[in-house]
């Protein structure tokens, strides 16, 4: 579904991804692991059209995204929720989500308006709030608005940016659990996180990053016991304890 | 006439010059958090829109058709400075985009003086009738159309901004651009629909108060700085801060050029600017990380 081929991305004179291939195939959620630097949201952002591609391609179902605007890239079927939940705080929870299928609101006004009643199923926190300004809403309650809201567009490939940042272990979980609920949908997903183990639990399949390039790749499960994980994700050498995790 | 007549009478001139100001600065506050660009050219669409106005109607054409086109000439003038100056340099530093505009104002000035020379021109009162008596003071019917003009134009906005689902994209652009573009709002046909607002806004103002003011060529300079001043007194990401400074600027002009001397009428808005960013630089309105 998705092809990386040899991608680099530049932040000004800084190279933030060297090179970097891999491929994600539809229905599968890809983990992407890596200390802070080492170029994890640069990917996500050069997938969502936010930064320019320097060499190397994007293949979405064979079609290029290489220069493309990020709204036309929304377009094609790639939603990413950004780290900080980057929710319009000012505007209702209920405008928040209508305008995430901005694309498709003039065409398919009632199919929007089923979806925000599917997005409320699958967040039933968010009910009672529809008409709360946002920006009042909890961390836990604006990270599932931020993502109600990716999905609005009706992605085939959602990306998440640090989905659990500043989050309490149980919201974390809820969260978690809701991404496995989606992801049995059909629902392809690139996930970024630094909690390790709340992703490898969820994910089919992760990757290391290190300084913008790809160290390690494989099944969450042989990754968990791997000491080079440990040290790349977490600067240390410590199995990660999945239970404690989550 | 008694000091309580003379003081309400300078409470209308005041509310009217407000109003004004206080379209300016909202055409000047929405294209600056919808684009980032402080457009310094704004006053120009002042002057640009009555000037063509005068010209259309000397022509032949009917008042209200000569309203209409000219503010449909001036949005597309808007648009077409947004396609063709702003939009190219987005890029760019605020500072560039401050000196653009600045260098847009003066060639639009020169343009007016070329096309339309030095000598002030007129348009009718748009009702006849002499001034009416309300309260003791003299209000010339004009007034009514100017603070009518202002309150529909506030009140259209409000209604754009708060309950139409474009609007709340405009919004949506205006608190947070980059959150905006991952959902595939395009902030290009959100910037050239700013512009072509802010013309028309612009234009409209300039054509409600040309049969009380006359139109001149360079008009669209002072009406900017006020314009700009009453923005900052009420908070540049504050749409409703704007309407209000600009009424408060044009009481605050009319009662000192009224009671204390006329001469003192632009240092006036110089005089609240620097207090406004000495005492509240945020704005009055302003609530600690909230736009719009």
């Amino acid at each position: 579904m998705l092809e990386i081929k040899c991608l680099e991305v530049c932040h000004g004179w800084v190279q933030a991804l060297r090179g970097l291939s891999f491929q994600v195939v539809r229905g599968e959620m890809l983990a992407v692991l890596g200390l802070n630097g080492a170029g994890k949201s640069t990917l996500l952002g050069a997938l969502a059209g936010l930064y320019k591609i320097k060499k190397g391609d994007i293949l979405l179902d064979g079609e290029s995204l290489s220069g493309k605007p990020p709204h036309q890239i929304v377009k094609l079927g790639i939603s990413l929720v950004p780290e900080r939940r980057e929710i319009f705080n000012s505007l209702t929870v209920i405008d928040n989500l209508l305008l995430g299928a901005y694309h498709r609101y003039r065409y398919k006004k009632n199919e929007v308006i089923i979806d925000v009643v599917k997005i409320m199923d699958l967040f039933p926190a968010l009910r009672g709030k529809e008409n709360h300004p946002a920006g009042t809403l909890s961390g836990g309650l604006q990270q599932m608005l931020a993502i109600g809201r990716g999905l609005m567009a009706r992605p085939r490939l959602l990306l998440l940016d640090e989905p659990s940042v500043g989050l309490a272990p149980l919201v974390t979980r809820e969260i978690m659990t809701t991404l496995a609920e989606l992801k049995k949908t059909g629902v392809t997903i690139i996930l970024v996180e630094q909690n390790t183990a709340a992703a490898l639990k969820v994910a089919d399949r992760a990757l290391v990053m290190e300084r913008g390039g790809i160290v390690m790749s494989g099944k969450p499960r042989d990754m968990m016991e791997n000491s080079r994980v440990q040290q790349a994700c977490l600067g240390r050498t410590r199995a990660v304890q999945p239970a404690a995790a989550l | 006439m008694d000091l309580s007549s003379q003081l309400l009478q300078l409470l209308f001139s005041g509310l009217t010059l407000g109003s004004i100001y206080s379209l300016i600065a909202l055409a000047l506050v929405a294209t600056y958090n919808i684009t980032g660009v402080l457009n310094l050219a704004q006053g120009e669409f002042v002057a640009l829109g009555a000037l063509l106005a005068a010209s259309i109607y000397a022509a032949g054409l009917p008042l209200a058709a000569a309203f209409l086109v000219s503010v449909a000439l001036i949005a597309a003038l808007g648009a077409l400075i947004e396609r063709s100056v702003i939009y190219p340099a987005r890029e760019s530093s605020a500072l560039t985009l401050i000196i653009i505009t600045v260098g847009l104002s003066i060639s639009l000035r020169g343009l007016a003086l070329l096309v339309w020379g030095t000598e002030p021109v007129s348009l009718p009162a748009f009702s006849s009738g002499g001034p009416l008596l309300l309260g003791g003071a003299f209000v010339n019917p004009q007034t009514l159309w100017i603070l009518g003009m202002a309150a529909a134009t506030t009140s259209g906005l409000y209604i754009f901004f708060e309950l139409t689902y474009t609007g709340k994209a405009v919004r949506a652009c205006v608190i947070n651009r980059t959150a905006a573009l991952l959902i595939g709002i395009n902030p290009g046909t959100i910037s050239l629909l700013a512009f072509a607002g802010s013309g028309a806004i612009g234009a409209a103002a300039g054509i409600f108060i040309t049969p009380v003011t006359l139109a001149t060529y360079d008009m669209g300079f002072m009406l900017g700085v006020k314009g700009f001043v009453a923005a900052a007194i009420g908070g540049m990401h504050n749409i409703r801060g704007a309407v209000l400074g600009g009424f408060i600027l044009g009481i605050l002009e009319v009662y000192s050029a009224g009671l204390i001397s006329s001469g003192l009428k632009d240092a006036v808005a110089l005089i609240v600017l620097l207090a406004a960013l000495m005492l509240r630089p945020e704005g009055l309105l302003a609530i600690s990380g909230r736009k719009v």
